[in-house]
């Protein structure tokens, strides 16, 4: 017996609805957020994770009123990212109905404002969202990036998050931007660094396929969680089918 | 008409067990509040608590102390995470902090190691020990969602108990006090189910 490991549906949302650009190309529409969400926990999704592509100011109330939908209808966990740049846009989420809040940008611009979140609103509540591109020198190098990759920052992957996690950060979302959209699977040696690095649970993004894909993030990557948009949204496989596959391989998830 | 009264001291997110609540009752009113007078009134009261044990007490006002200890003797109570802790003799966490002690143990950090994740954050399985009204249609063994990173390791009040490198509590009940480390409003449809038996739930 122990904690299984989780599945976390990813909805990008613009302007109030789900999108997925398929190939950083043409972004399609996936739908509604909230019916989406509920379809999600019926077929046994862990959590759910929101991303709010835009984070613009004028479509930021939207984004509250969203969540709040979700909340009310869905209960298992929530996280809500993007464009969170103060203790005032977590403490906003947080009372929308938010479980968890991610911060991505705003964390590598400013480090010690995750330890302010962590000690306001505890580690719990705390994602870092971390970007990771690998270096074309170095094998075992991959350097930060914000802005959707367009910015590197130097910034060594292993020691980023090792910061963090001494900084109070509850969870790491990590994402591959060499993966993210490609359909090639997660880049597990990325996530096995990173999950062999710290204590903390480390959930596997960016370059979900086919189900095997999943399997392989949590045993050949060692996540505790694996997030996946596109594979779900398009309905090419169920949460529920991709529980079965993951049981099958020895897995232990929640049915 | 039953009013159900979830405690409000400022620590974190109450609208995710209100809007649990709510979806479960059936006549019961389900409020949120700080309010002396309307925890008084209540018939059944919900104690929640997140982020550090220490801003949790320490954002207890002496007035709201006091009467919650009094209600919490004998109206039925639900107790969740750290709401669950503060119950508790003391914790660990802060350089240690004194707890309530209506319940008996005490809560110790859970050591982490590369298998063994802290916080200890997803859904794990609740075993039950003993028979309890609130476990009601409950299945032996369900999962519920947990983060925290201290926990209670023994306790005579002990109803369940979970595995996460070691074995914890994961739920104390005693008398009219039923306490959980896990989150039932997150906890999909067995935590929906316990939210349903507490509603139902006379002492």
């Amino acid at each position: 017996m122990a904690v299984a490991k989780r599945i976390i549906p990813c909805l990008d949302v613009d302007k109030g609805r789900v999108v997925k650009g398929v190939n950083f190309l043409n972004i399609r529409d996936a739908g509604d957020p909230v019916e989406i969400a509920k379809r999600y926990d019926k077929e046994g999704a862990d959590e759910i994770t929101m991303l709010d592509i835009t984070a613009s100011h004028e479509t930021r109330e939207t984004t509250y009123k969203t969540v709040e939908s979700i909340a009310s209808q869905v209960f298992i966990p929530l996280t809500v990212g993007g464009g969170v740049r103060s203790i005032d846009d977590i403490k906003k989420l947080l009372r929308s109905g938010a479980d968890k809040v991610s911060i991505n940008t705003s964390a590598v611009e400013n480090p010690d404002f995750v330890k302010e979140a962590a000690d306001k609103f505890g580690s719990q509540c705390i994602v870092v969202a971390v970007d990771a591109k690998a270096s074309s020198q170095s094998e075992d190098f991959w350097e930060v990036v914000t802005y959707g990759g367009r910015n590197r920052t130097g910034m060594d992957v292993l020691s980023w998050t090792q910061q963090v996690a001494d900084y109070g950060a509850g969870e790491i979302l990590l994402t591959s931007m060499d993966r993210d959209g490609t359909k090639e699977g997660f880049d597990n040696d990325l996530v096995f660094q990173v999950s062999n690095g710290i204590s903390l649970p480390v959930i596997a993004s960016g370059g979900v396929g086919n189900l095997d894909h999943l399997i392989d993030g949590i045993k050949v990557g060692g996540a505790e969680a694996v997030l996946a948009a596109s594979i779900f949204h398009f309905s090419e496989y169920t949460i529920k089918e991709a529980k079965e596959a993951m049981r099958a391989s020895g897995i232990e998830v929640r049915f | 008409m039953t009013q159900v009264v979830v405690i409000d001291y400022g620590m974190g997110n109450l609208h995710s067990v209100s809007k649990a609540l709510e979806a479960v009752s059936v006549s019961e009113t389900i409020t949120v509040s700080s309010d002396l007078e309307v925890i008084k009134k209540s018939d059944k009261l919900v104690f929640p608590g997140v982020g550090a044990i220490k801003d949790c007490m320490e954002a207890f006002s002496v007035d709201l102390k006091e009467t919650v200890l009094e209600e919490v003797k004998r109206k039925p109570t639900l107790a969740i995470c750290v709401g669950m802790q503060m119950l508790l003799e003391s914790s660990e966490e802060n350089d240690g902090v004194e707890g309530l002690s209506i319940l008996d143990g005490t809560v110790t950090k859970i050591q982490s190691s590369k298998e063994i994740k802290v916080p200890h954050m997803g859904w794990n399985q609740v075993k039950f020990l003993k028979d309890h009204p609130l476990l009601k249609n409950i299945d032996d063994s369900s999962f519920f969602y947990f983060v925290h990173s201290y926990c209670c390791l023994s306790s005579k009040d002990a109803l369940t108990e979970t595995t996460h490198g070691e074995r914890f509590i994961s739920s104390l009940a005693k008398d009219n006090i039923f306490a959980v480390q896990f989150h039932p409003e997150k906890s999909q449809t067995a935590g929906l189910e316990l939210y349903k038996n507490f509603l139902d739930w006379s002492v």
